[in-house]
């Protein structure tokens, strides 16, 4: 569970969109070095933005590797495009929605956007702060011929684990 | 759509894929050497292609596929006339004259220009 930056599906429309969510908390080690307090200045904890582009990916790549019921090697093969124009903090919770604009035999594109929950005692305020373009490559089908390895390395038990607790089951 | 209008619309595309200025993309920028396109960048060519044009892009239709696997095609690291034969039946949108004179198969990809692809989609079009 080391490299999961989701932590529950909470919508799949197969092939069309998946909604998962991420809580950002304190007790996250590299909230604690992004930023230390340094030069009179107090510590600044924020959720970095390379790891809610992961999340992102995570998000759309279980999307498209449903798709083919996780047959497929989905590879994050580009970033096309990247926005965000809040920090997450601490407490805050990140609901990253993709949606697929392509999926073919050699790969998909999706889009995405990244909302913002804050949650206070009169309630959840859910704020769009970022949009994001992502294609995957399935690899088998995308490099030339060439060979990997017949096990699925991509969706391995993290991602089954992630599944399972969001109550999403298939042949798999 | 006329040929201008295709360029134009071609030219967006090449701009949101590859991260390039306008001005930048010319009729004769090859997509690898001038405008900085990695093998991945064509798939993302294809679909952005697609999206724009509403027509579907078969694998292999645009860009070339198993070129280097067949031994026929390709000896020495030099595409034989055998395999520019068959580059240019399976590419007509591309022209391969300046590339027979040193077919090395490393500058394969210097073909794809940005005329290329307005030809590619002009023929495409006239198809539908």
């Amino acid at each position: 569970m080391r490299w999961m930056w989701i932590d529950r599906v909470v919508e799949l429309v197969p092939r069309q969109r998946l909604v998962a969510v991420k809580h950002v908390s304190l007790a996250e080690e590299h909230l604690h070095d992004h930023f230390p307090a340094a030069d009179g200045r107090p510590a600044l904890p924020v959720m970095p933005a390379s790891l809610i582009i992961e999340g992102c990916a995570q998000t759309a790549g279980i999307l498209v590797g449903h798709a083919e019921d996780f047959r497929e090697k989905v590879i994050l093969a580009k970033i096309g495009r990247f926005e965000i124009n809040r920090d997450a903090m601490p407490g805050h919770t990140l609901r990253y929605t993709a949606t697929i604009r392509q999926l073919e035999k050699v790969g998909a594109s999706t889009i995405g956007t990244i909302e913002l929950l804050e949650h206070s005692a009169a309630g959840t305020i859910a704020t769009t702060i970022g949009s994001i373009e992502l294609m995957f490559s399935h690899l088998d089908n995308n490099m030339s011929g060439q060979q990997f390895p017949e096990h699925n390395f991509v969706f391995g038990e993290s991602f089954r684990t992630l599944l399972a607790s969001s109550g999403i089951s298939g042949n798999w | 759509m006329n040929r201008a209008e295709i360029f134009e619309k071609v030219r967006d595309v090449l701009v949101d894929a590859l991260a390039v200025d306008e001005s930048d993309v010319k009729p004769d920028s090859r997509l690898t050497a001038d405008l900085g396109a990695e093998s991945i960048d064509f798939l993302d060519l294809v679909f952005r292609l697609e999206q724009t044009f509403g027509f579907k892009i078969a694998q292999g239709e645009l860009f070339p596929e198993n070129v280097k696997q067949d031994p026929e095609f390709v000896k020495d690291g030099k595409v034989t006339p055998k395999g520019i034969a068959a580059l240019r039946a399976r590419l007509p949108h591309a022209d391969f004259s300046k590339f027979e004179a040193d077919p090395q198969i490393a500058k394969v990809a210097e073909v794809f220009t940005v005329d290329a692809l307005v030809t590619f989609v002009e023929r495409k079009l006239a198809a539908k």
